[in-house]
């Protein structure tokens, strides 16, 4: 599903991304794992067609990047720490204004589904302006699979959020995930992780440092695979 | 680092050379102007000065083009220098013109069409490096900077054209229509020799200064290099 | 509750139908937002009113001298309008991520453009449609002709559609919001002197063989870049 090979992005003189050869099949929920700087969110905005690499190749769903770009979105839904939608609008206009954009017809009976996943379809008609963060990032979520797409890649979502709306984010995920998605998670909270994800991969100084399924891991815990890995 | 080639120390020879010839010429050799009289000599090099610069405004317009389509940083350099140089040419073109036009309309300086033109094109140019000194990524800052200087470069003659729908007091030297013009003079052949040459001068000198800027922005960028180099 | 969603919907990538309706949906959204909040307009009017309150103290005019400079005050008032208007509506998308959520979408880098640069447009056309009638009761002058009202259009459009492109420009930057005016100014002088020039023709009843070369570089800036902004608009918003 998700291909790339020989990875590497340069900032100038800089390079975040070593040579990275990731592979996820379909169906799998790969987390993600790195210390701040090791280049998951870059490497997040390559795979989302938001950056282009500056060496090396990138498939998604069978098109290729930077080239079939447009291909590639269609199929891809993101979630970053940063909401993406509009304070002045309301949950539903936002909802409807991304069904515009992805050319969704008939999107109407789409976006009430999509709310009541989220939980939110009693306050359609609120400003997202009021929504608490946590609101927020349901509803980017809900943003996110409008278009139902194959692929949903999340970049540090639990950012910011309290117990509860964490939780609630869990349900979400866990939803989304059970619908049969590729899912590709970033993540410092290795809790979480654990609980969703089917596979582990670490990302450290450029490159994938360490990969392991939900099987393999069985033995040792996370933190401990975690911590190995990065020493090596 | 590169030894400065033969080449270009024999062009900085030869530009120093043309330099002193043209003032010989424009000092000594050419005749007095009835009217105005000795201060009309530094006609030559204003003229020369600005020919050069707007030619190199133009040939920036073109790198611009050739960046964004190849994406090869060394076009930036070459235009950064490019824009630098002509950037001090029209300075020293736009002080040339004050100093004549003090004995001339009395004045330093006026806000004729053509001058506020001149001032607003150096304006372009400065802006360039002011949205060069915001952005520090190397590529976003040549993509950056390739895209207003060709903007820029598109502005300037629309600029230029737009003088025309006002009255002017600037000499229209070359084929003058506009009977409200003053100041005009038409050039005896001596006056042609020292003209053209100083036009030759200025071109000569100003490749020179160009060849030497962006061997200066090899070097910049070499230091980086190492800088980094050094941090690991 | 736990609900499979059917593939009912269908994701169109490019046919050109949806090249439109994108636009549609951009100027839509950006029209929505403001006529909820009233922020973006409220702030150009003020500033515009202030605007040409200096100006009636800092030129103090007769009635004479003030003719002759209606078509600069007008302008003056629009452009330095202009600019918070475009610098906010560009923040708007920066803030919260929203420029990638508008790059995500399969769409042409080029309806980004399209779509502001056409609610960029919308909002200064509204601000001017308030600031004419307002200076016509300050100072006692007629400034309801046609002429006028299609030299403001041109000009207007010249100056958004480098305008927008510009602020996606600075605001990426370090300097944001303060660069704008560094870089618009220069460069859409040519676009301000043209429709001074023209607007004043209209206003002083001259032959339209004179208002004719205006309005001709008028139409010629406007499309010269209108073409080249939305050709080189992907440049600077990818990465």
């Amino acid at each position: 599903m998700i291909t790339t090979r020989k990875l590497v992005k340069r900032f100038g003189l800089k390079t975040v991304l070593r040579g990275v050869d990731f592979d996820v099949q379909p169906g799998e929920f790969v987390a993600l794992l790195g210390p701040n700087g090791a280049g998951k969110t870059t490497f997040l905005r390559i795979l989302s067609s938001l950056s282009r690499p500056s060496l090396g190749e990138v498939n998604i769903a069978g098109f290729k990047l930077p080239g079939e770009a447009a291909q590639v979105r269609a199929r891809l839904g993101v979630v970053s720490h940063l909401p993406l939608l509009y304070g002045d609008l309301t949950a539903e206009e936002n909802l409807r204004f991304y069904a515009r954009m992805y050319g969704i017809t008939d999107y109407e009976l789409r976006i009430t589904e999509v709310l009541e996943m989220v939980g939110l379809e009693h306050r359609r008609r609120d400003l997202v302006r009021t929504y608490s963060r946590g609101m927020q990032q349901r509803l980017a979520i809900g943003r996110a699979v409008l278009h139902d797409p194959q692929i949903m890649l999340f970049d540090e979502p639990y950012t910011g959020l309290d117990q509860d709306a964490s939780s609630m984010l869990d349900v979400v995920l866990k939803t989304v995930a059970a619908q049969g998605r590729t899912v590709v998670m970033t993540s410092h909270d290795l809790a979480r992780a654990e609980e969703l994800a089917t596979r582990f991969d670490i990302l450290s100084r450029g490159i994938i440092a360490a990969s392991a399924t939900r099987r393999q891991l069985k033995k040792t815990n996370l933190l401990s695979f975690y911590k190995q890995a990065l020493a090596g | 680092m590169n030894q400065k080639p033969l080449t270009l120390k024999i062009l900085d020879v030869i530009s120093l050379l043309l330099l002193l010839t043209a003032a010989y010429l424009a000092v000594f050799v050419a005749p007095t102007e009835r009217v105005m009289g000795d201060v009309q000599r530094v006609f030559y090099f204003h003229i020369g000065t600005a020919w050069v610069a707007l030619v190199g405004f133009v040939f920036t317009a073109g790198l611009s083009v050739v960046y964004l389509v190849t994406k090869d940083l060394k076009w930036d350099r070459i235009q950064v220098a490019a824009i630098e140089v002509s950037v001090v040419f029209f300075l020293i073109t736009i002080i040339l013109g004050s100093i004549w036009a003090r004995p001339a309309w009395n004045t330093w300086w006026t806000w004729d069409p053509r001058l506020t033109t001149a001032a607003v094109t150096e304006l372009i140019y400065i802006a360039y490096f002011m949205l060069r000194q915001g952005i520090d990524d190397p590529n976003k800052r040549a993509r950056f900077g390739a895209v207003y200087a060709l903007i820029g470069g598109l502005s300037a003659p629309i600029t230029f054209f737009a003088i025309r729908l006002f009255r002017t007091i600037h000499p229209v030297v070359i084929a003058g229509s506009n009977a409200a013009a003053e100041g005009n003079f038409s050039m005896s052949d001596d006056m042609l020799q020292a003209f053209f040459f100083a036009l030759f001068a200025f071109t000569v000198i100003f490749i020179d200064l160009f060849w030497n800027r962006i061997r200066l922005g090899e070097a910049q960028e070499k230091v980086e290099e190492m800088k980094l180099k050094a941090a690991y | 509750m736990v609900k499979r969603s059917g593939r009912r919907t269908t994701v169109s990538a490019q046919p050109s139908g949806s090249f439109v309706k994108a636009i549609g949906a951009i100027v839509w959204k950006d029209l929505r937002a403001e006529f909820r909040s009233w922020e973006l307009v409220s702030a150009m009017l003020v500033f515009s009113l202030l605007v040409i309150l200096i100006f009636n103290f800092a030129l103090e005019l007769d009635v004479k001298t003030r003719q002759s400079v209606t078509a600069g005050v007008l302008w003056s008032t629009f452009a330095f309008a202009g600019t918070l208007g475009l610098n906010r509506s560009m923040s708007i998308e920066k803030d919260r991520g929203c420029l990638d959520g508008l790059l995500l979408a399969p769409v042409d880098r080029s309806v980004i453009y399209f779509g502001k640069f056409i609610s960029n447009l919308a909002f200064m056309l509204i601000v001017e449609a308030i600031v004419l009638p307002v200076y016509s009761i300050l100072y006692n002058t007629n400034l309801f002709q046609p002429g006028l009202m299609l030299v403001i259009l041109l000009g207007s459009i010249g100056y958004t559609a480098v305008g927008t492109l510009l602020a996606a420009m600075s605001m990426q930057t370090r300097t944001r919001d303060i660069l704008l005016p560094i870089l618009l100014f220069p460069v859409a002088f040519a676009v301000l002197l043209a429709a001074v020039k023209a607007s004043g023709g209209f206003l002083d009843g001259a032959e339209f063989s004179e208002i004719a070369f205006p309005i001709n570089l008028l139409i010629t800036y406007d499309v010269v870049f209108i073409a080249t902004s939305f050709m080189v608009f992907d440049t600077i918003v990818e990465e």
